[in-house]
């Protein structure tokens, strides 16, 4: 920490990936294209119904396709684990985990069928659509309104994943008494991450029992752990490689399809075999679920929340109890004494669905902060000075202490930069020719975790410094700051040093999600390199004649590639020479980040943020544009400007697609999306984007984490969809509590 | 994908004759629809025909003072050919409101006329769907149907044609050249397209063999009183919910010849040339404009999810027609509806 701060040249530069260039010339390698020797190709096929069993698999057609070697069924699967703990990965959540083709039991639409292998993909692919399968079908259903009044609280809850608060206060009494109150019920409708890069993975047959995978995945160890035990393989004999990742925004923390299937085809065929996921195969792999949420709220006359009641229902399989934290967020965003909240599940014929880009947060806080918007109408108060009153300084569901929360500079920041002051007080009060235009704002707020990591550094004799740790990245810019941190640590320039991340065999790494990577990975590199200078600096001191050897650790400093005396910087060593007199050629250590338990008892931290919108919306044809957001968000240190503010345009262009575009359109007789293609499933288009400013209000966090780092991956979307929608509610007086709001929901 | 064979001919003469050889032969232009629908096992065509080397690019006078559009000039080349963009200024607008460069880039001009229903079901083979599987029923009704017809559907489909430049193409009354096994033949535009009817598998009246190899644009001049207004899901790369084309010759403060027709809300290019002609001689108002719109959409039906399309359609058709009216046609880049 004291080195950084006196030596600071790289963390808080905006800084270029350092992959970037790779990337932009095609020459950085993704999953589905590393090279292997005689690889064959397999094709998953799908099944077509919800629900039922397989009656009939008619194979002879594909077969017959020259070059065909295998086809792979629930009757002549490899052998694979039996027991379901067994399939469970790190992020499973409690349940049944889906065993791809354990059985001629159909569980949801989409689910794959059959394995046709093949020497090449195209002859695999043909093969694959000449796969005829008839169903007994069973009761299914796919639409979570029918399946509501079930709901459940899900009796084992999921790891990592705080349930609900106990209430606190009487909510129902508050509201009952209250001056201003307001009722109303939300639905998102389900979304699909679709990250550019197709799921894939080359699994290479290195020997029997011995693989190389090149996976898509978030996190190379949690699919290494997933394949041995699995399939009963040695952990020193399975490496997984997950150098660049296309995007992921959660749909790869959990192993999917594709990974099982080109391993087990490996294993059995004892050869190389490539398996990736066609775009609309990849809307069976998981999805952000559905949520319903009954919000009710109230306020006293001078805009102080008196009571806050959420009550959640969101969609999960028949095999597996997803969870996420969708309504904690409203016990905490601002201070209030009565809060009850409730989160059940509502049991969907449809794959399980998974973590999807701030999972939870996006959901319960944009429905949320779209009701707090409609108390504000009600008591008549800006939004902003209504944030403003009920600012919450404690996280009230625990009670525990915040390490910072600079969300009042936010709400500041972002108000000026949005012009918030020239935000019409009545609804549908402004107009620019045929456009009404209007302006809306939420707050966003997200976990800043900091996770269990573990790092090695290693310096060599000729000034050269590499990191190494097991994280990911996928897009975020993993590869680039962890080179920068390194590069501060020992002060070196930026071009010395070398990440390697993305690999089974580094250090341990958690899955890179949660927005906690930067923090986790990020300190235990900068603990590596601390060791390194520790070293360093022993060795120094051993040296005849050496500068510095009546000096203490804090009396130097490493910049350079040199050790110098703080207070006489002319009196120096260079690593070099300090190497060579201990005749050393590198010096390795190891680095750990992980929580304190101590300080967890009283502290917790978040990343907040406040987003700004201003929306126009055609007075008779609905078409909303967004010419200016505005997210201006406190997390803390922020290593690499410049890959951070990707991270934020990133969430909030897909919270404008939570606002406007995406669904999945199922159809519900049949238990099909319907939408299962890229020119279907509609994400934002380049017109649909304009300006989107973000700022980084200052936010000194020592507690957080050692590099004093929150994370940025997820904060950009939450808060966004409402902040557009309570724009449209400005602009237009209508209020929108389906998303997504398309044109014809403000046609009325 | 099905095993097909492909050739690739020279002539004009030799492409009829090797897609009149062998039924369900289907022509390759640039592909963009053709290999998807292959792709998804939605087309399964026997032969594939190239028809890229034929010479079908040119874009030329005609006698008439109209021009002849060769069926594999490009969409981006049609859009932003001088002429075009000085003649036909209505369909360089359409066309670039639809898809996206890259799209319109590969894109031809008889590809777009004969490009297929985006209907969800169509593309997915594990769905019934009369236009793919004839007599197998239609999921559309009473499915996911928020882009399908309001005009025009009958009980086997209600799926809608998806171009843009097809209905410039309707409101300015062009001509398809056609060439098949028994010769040349023009198919005034309105009579190229169909109705679904009880077959929709079949999009247009084109019989087997039949290659296009034209579409020729009469001498028109509507100065600057038309537009193409296309109301889509997002701003831009989504088929049209509502699109309009519209033309009015405006003389004396009257109207005069008036053109309009209508995307996303049919099987085919929709005009109503009864309603065009009850609007000759009126001044130009919205509420005239409106009057024509209630006449235009008189049988319009929704089936449940595109309900909403019928309230869309009239207020873009009235919103079109006041830009034609006051000469400010829709810019394309320009997102705002003014
Ligand atoms: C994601 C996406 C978005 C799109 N968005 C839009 C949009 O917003 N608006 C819009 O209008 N279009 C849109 N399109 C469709 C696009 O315009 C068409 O795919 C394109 O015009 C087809 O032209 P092509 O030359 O590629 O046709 P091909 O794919 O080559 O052929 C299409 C059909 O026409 C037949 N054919 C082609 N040429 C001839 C000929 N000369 N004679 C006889 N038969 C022929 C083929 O046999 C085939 O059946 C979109 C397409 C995609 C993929
Ligand atoms: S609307 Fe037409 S294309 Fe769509 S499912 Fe029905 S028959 Fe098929």
């Amino acid at each position: 920490m004291e080195a950084l701060q006196s030596n600071i040249a790289h963390i808080g530069k905006p800084t270029s990936r350092v992959d970037g260039k790779l990337k932009v010339t095609g020459r950085a390698r993704y999953a589905a294209e590393y090279p292997a020797a005689d690889l064959l190709h397999g094709v998953i096929v799908s099944a077509t119904v919800p629900a039922g069993r397989i009656t009939k698999l008619e194979l002879d057609r594909a077969r017959a396709v020259p070059g065909v070697v295998q086809i792979f069924t629930h009757e002549n699967r490899g052998k694979a684990a039996w027991l379901d703990r067994k399939w469970r990965d790190e992020v499973a959540p409690p349940g049944h985990p889906f065993r791809p083709l354990h059985s001629d039991r159909i569980l949801f639409d989409g689910q794959p069928i059959a394995l046709v292998v093949a020497d090449s993909f195209e002859a695999a692919r043909d093969a694959a659509s000449l796969v005829r399968a008839e169903y007994d079908i069973d009761d299914f259903c796919t639409e979570l309104e029918v399946r509501r009044p079930e709901a459940y609280d899900p009796p084992e809850k999921r790891s990592g994943i705080p349930p609900p608060p106990e209430p606190r206060g009487d909510a129902e009494d508050a509201f009952d008494r209250a001056k201003h109150r307001i009722s109303s019920e939300y639905r998102i409708n389900a979304e699909h991450h679709n990250p550019m890069e197709l799921f894939g993975t080359t699994c290479v047959f290195e020997g029997p029992g011995q693989l190389t995978i090149y996976e898509k995945t978030q996190g190379s160890q949690n699919s290494q752990g997933y394949v041995t035990s699995v399939f009963g393989l040695r952990s020193k004999n399975v490496r997984v490689i997950n150098h660049y990742v296309g995007g992921a925004f959660g749909a790869a923390l959990r192993p999917q399809q594709q990974l099982f299937f080109a391993v087990m085809a490996s294993l059995e065929l004892k050869r190389s075999v490539r398996v990736t996921l066609t775009r609309s195969q990849m809307f069976y792999i998981g999805y952000r679920p559905d949520t319903y949420h009954a919000i009710a709220l109230a306020a006293d006359n001078k805009g102080r929340l008196t009571s806050i009641m959420h009550d959640a229902v969101a969609a999960t399989s028949h095999h597996e109890d997803y969870q996420e934290a969708v309504v904690n967020w409203s016990g905490m965003m601002y201070h209030c004494d009565n809060v009850k909240l409730s989160y059940a599940l509502a049991k969907l014929n449809t794959a399980t669905p998974c973590d999807m880009r701030a999972p939870g947060a996006s959901v319960g806080v944009n429905a949320f902060e779209c009701a707090i918007d409609e108390l504000c109408h009600d008591v008549g108060i800006d939004p902003l000075e209504f944030r403003r009153i009920n600012f919450a300084s404690i996280d009230e569901n625990t009670g525990k202490m915040l390490t910072s929360k600079a969300l009042l500079e936010c709400y500041q920041q972002g108000a000026a930069a949005i012009g918030w002051d020239r935000r019409p007080v009545k609804p549908r009060s402004l107009k620019d020719g045929r456009e009404l235009v209007g302006l809306g704002m939420a707050t966003g707020m997200w976990d800043a975790f900091l996770m269990k990591a573990a790092a090695e550094a290693k310096l060599t004799a000729d000034g050269r410094l590499e990191v190494s740790t097991a994280a990911s990245d996928i897009g975020t810019g993993t590869w680039t700051i962890l080179a920068q941190i390194g590069a501060d640590a020992l002060g070196l320039p930026l071009e010395a040093i070398t990440s390697r991340i993305g690999d089974s065999t580094l250090p341990a790494s958690p899955v890179e999600g949660g927005s906690w990577t930067a923090a986790s990975n990020g300190s235990a590199v900068m603990a590596a390199c601390e060791a390194i200078k520790a070293t360093l600096f022993k060795h120094a001191r051993a040296m005849t004649n050496s500068p510095v050897a009546q000096a203490e650790y804090d009396d130097v400093v490493f910049a350079g590639g040199r050790i110098a005396l703080k207070n006489d910087l002319a009196r120096s060593l260079s690593f070099a020479e300090v190497m060579h007199a201990a005749d050393l050629a590198e010096i390795t250590e190891t680095g750990k980040a992980a929580p304190s338990l101590l300080q967890m008892r009283k502290y917790i931290s978040y990343t907040h943020s406040a987003v700004f919108a201003e929306v126009r919306v055609d007075e008779d044809l609905g078409v909303v544009r967004i010419p200016r957001i505005v997210c201006a968000a406190a997390a803390g240190r922020i290593i690499n400007p410049k890959t951070a503010r990707s991270q934020i345009l990133g969430g909030v262009v897909m919270g404008i697609g939570m606002a406007l575009h995406e669904e999945a359109m199922t159809d519900h007789r049949l238990g099909k999306i319907m939408n299962h293609s890229l020119a279907e499933y509609h994400v934002p288009a380049h017109a649909d984007i304009a300006d989107i400013e973000v700022i980084f209000v200052d936010e000194t966090d020592e507690k957080v984490s050692p590099l004093g780092v929150k994370g940025l991956g997820e904060i950009g979307i939450v808060g966004t969809a409402a902040a557009v929608a309570n724009a449209i509610f400005n602009a237009t007086g209508r209020r929108v509590r389906d998303f997504p709001i398309t044109l014809d929901k403000l046609l009325a | 994908m099905n095993r097909f064979d492909y050739i690739r001919p020279d002539t004009i003469a030799d492409a009829v004759a090797a897609l009149a050889a062998f039924p369900g032969a289907k022509a390759l232009a640039g592909g963009t629809n053709l290999v998807d629908l292959m792709k998804y096992d939605v087309a399964t065509p026997a032969r594939v025909v190239d028809i890229n080397r034929l010479p079908l690019k040119a874009v030329e006078d005609t006698a008439d003072g109209g021009l002849r559009v060769g069926a594999l000039v490009t969409n981006s080349d049609l859009a932003w050919h001088p002429q075009i963009a000085k003649r036909y200024p209505l369909l360089a607008s359409a066309i670039l409101a639809g898809a996206s460069g890259q799209l319109r880039n590969a894109a031809t001009t008889g590809g777009n006329l004969l490009q297929r229903t985006r209907c969800y079901y169509f593309y997915d083979t594990s769905t019934p769907c009369n236009k793919r599987v004839p007599g197998s029923g239609c999921s559309a009704i009473g499915g996911v149907n928020r882009i399908h017809a309001i005009l025009g559907a009958s009980d086997s489909c209600i799926a809608v044609h998806p171009s843009d430049m097809c209905v410039a193409l309707a409101a300015l009354d062009a001509e398809v050249e056609v060439e098949g096994p028994q010769g040349r033949r023009i198919i005034p535009f309105a009579q190229f397209h169909r109705l679904p009817d009880h077959n929709p598998e079949l999009d247009n009246t084109l019989e087997p063999g039949d290659l296009v190899t034209a579409i020729i644009l009469p001498a028109t001049d509507f100065g600057r009183h038309h537009t193409y207004l296309k109301i889509r899901d997002r701003l831009s790369y989504a088929f049209a919910l509502v699109s309009v084309a519209a033309a009015i010759a405006i003389e004396d403060g009257i109207i005069g010849d008036i053109r309009v027709a209508l995307g996303g809300v049919a099987h085919k290019p929709w005009r109503d040339r009864n309603a065009e002609q009850r609007l000759r001689g009126e001044p130009p108002s919205e509420a005239t404009f409106l009057r024509f719109a209630e006449d235009v959409l008189r049988e319009s039906e929704g089936c449940g999810q595109n309900d909403f399309k019928i309230e869309l359609a009239r207020r873009t058709i009235v919103r079109a027609l006041m830009q034609a009216t006051r000469g400010t046609p829709q810019d394309q880049s320009d997102k705002v509806v003014r």
